[in-house]
């Protein structure tokens, strides 16, 4: 498949190719340095499609290296070094193999961070950005993906009468839903969480929760979280990683009633330590 | 294995524990005085088992209570989860079986001015023996969480199961024998059933214990004995 071809071509050849329990990604033997520090030990793990995988573990596990390895954010330090392979799916290929170009991994490949970071712009041309980026310029195409995404992010309602506002004029849960949109608009294949919810109140996080939950069988998630609880909620799979191994990954209703590891188990019935 | 770090989640699981224990022991001493009510034809002694069952039912409410409130407060994960739905559980059971008990008692007071023959009590005794050492044993399994423990007083419910068959036979036959037994008989049918449902109530927490151990069901085909409900009554004396 070519990765450079347009949106369109290549996303109907991978839905169709992939089955619902298929795997969109997996992880190989992966090994990774900051330097000298080995932060991840032989990462073996599916991600499976259309479905929501989460990482949890204590600080310092090593789940947030693991989710930017997926999007190559490492590459934007020196002195990072990537061993193994991450396989993304249908084509096979190896998204950290240097010879793939990041920025190509980064069109297939969406993240939402921890803390709210819409661009300095209004609202429309943040969700429109990551279309115009991809050659996507007609603009009743751009205004009808514009408008899906949001509607996806359930924030269409709340902003479809100010769309030319500036995005700073939302709340910090609107930002939130803003910058998943603004990932959602191009159809990614894989759509990487970081904490999405730590910084936001109850409400703003239940409405993200229902939004995952709704994306959640059409879009590939992987989402890092310390709050355990809603990692039982929301997810389908789960992956405890400690001290830069993945200790143990199932079902999620298998790791949180009757996991297999007692690192696990201590964990997640807050005995660690 | 290790202590949570919130050290008052861990004293409310240990808390839980000790109510269990406490009703437990409770349930057995009901069910002891209720069967030497019973051969002793005590009224005393069967008014006293009773009123004891208020007790449990007291205790019933108050782990229901304490569970409910750990769950909404703790978000009990793994084991402390099978822990805490064990405990509903098995609260449920020990209810059941202190309400068995103390309709067994209550059977006690409406014969206790008849003279029954000792074969019949007898019959009965090894029934009350046999289910006592099941319920301390399901006990001791719960508060060690002994699983194959568990398991062995699952299967041995069978012993109850045929040890009930026989009783249910004799009091068939001692009604068929001479009407005037039909009152007395019948109570003590009841009671014997009373028994064998505590039997049963025995084996459900010996699944629950099993469930919490293992974190899956126990899910052999337990043996049955209890044929009663297919047994045909004749004109004719079995025995």
């Amino acid at each position: 498949m070519d990765m450079t071809a347009p949106l369109e071509a290549r996303e109907g050849q991978a839905r169709s190719m992939t089955g619902s329990k298929a795997v969109r990604a997996e992880v190989r033997n992966l090994n990774f340095f900051y330097g000298n520090n080995q932060a991840l030990k032989n990462i073996n793990l599916p991600i499976v499609d259309r479905r929501v995988t989460a990482l949890i573990g204590p600080s310092g596990c090593g789940k947030s290296t693991l989710l930017r390895c997926f999007n190559r954010m490492h590459d934007l330090y020196p002195g990072n070094r990537y061993e193994g392979e991450i396989r993304l799916m249908p084509e096979n290929i190896n998204i950290i193999s240097k010879d793939i170009d990041p920025l190509h991994v980064r069109l297939r490949i969406g993240m939402v961070f921890q803390k709210p970071n819409p661009f300095p712009k209004s609202i429309y041309e943040n969700v429109a950005a990551g279309l115009w980026v991809r050659g996507i310029r007609q603009k009743s195409l751009v205004d009808e993906r514009v408008e899906l995404a949001l509607t996806q992010a359930a924030l269409w309602n709340e902003v479809k009468d100010r769309l030319k506002k500036s995005a700073y004029d939302l709340s910090g849960g609107q930002q939130q839903r803003l910058c998943i949109a603004r990932a959602l608009a191009p159809d990614p294949e894989i759509l990487l969480l970081d904490e999405p919810t730590s910084a936001l109140d109850p409400i703003a996080t239940a409405k993200i929760e229902e939004l995952i939950d709704e994306i959640g069988s059409t879009v590939t998630v992987v989402i890092v979280t310390h709050n355990m609880q809603q990692a039982a909620r929301i997810s389908n799979y789960a992956g405890f990683m400690h001290l830069g191994s993945l200790v143990e990954y199932n079902d999620t209703a298998h790791i949180f009633t009757n996991p297999s590891d007692q690192r696990t188990q201590d964990y997640i019935t807050g005995r660690f330590g | 294995m290790t202590e949570h770090t919130v050290k008052a989640y861990e004293g409310e699981l240990t808390l839980l524990d000790k109510k269990i224990a406490q009703m437990g022991g409770l349930a057995e001493s009901i069910l002891g005085q209720a069967f030497d009510a019973l051969e002793r034809r005590d009224p005393r002694l069967a008014e006293v088992a009773v009123q004891s069952d208020k007790a449990i039912d007291t205790l019933e409410r108050e782990i229901e209570d304490m569970a409910i409130s750990m769950i909404a407060r703790r978000q009990p994960m793994a084991n402390d989860l099978r822990h805490i739905m064990a405990a509903l559980h098995i609260t449920r059971d020990l209810e059941r079986i202190g309400d068995h008990a103390k309709n067994m008692a209550k059977r006690a007071l409406a014969i206790a001015s008849e003279p029954y023959p000792k074969p019949l009590v007898s019959g009965l005794r090894h029934m009350v023996e046999q289910a006592l050492r099941q319920l301390k044993d399901v006990l001791d399994a719960y508060a060690e969480r002994n699983a194959d423990m568990a398991v062995a007083v699952w299967r041995a419910d069978e012993q109850i199961d045929a040890m009930y068959n026989s009783v249910f036979r004799e009091l068939l036959t001692y009604m068929m024998e001479d009407p005037r037994n039909i009152g007395l008989c019948t109570h003590l049918l009841f009671g014997a059933k009373n028994l064998e449902r505590i039997g049963d109530h025995t084996t459900n927490i010996a699944e629950t214990v099993y469930y919490l151990v293992h974190g899956v069901p126990l899910t052999d085909d337990r043996p049955k004995g209890d044929n009663t409900s297919s047994t045909l009554i004749s004109s004719e004396r079995d025995n």
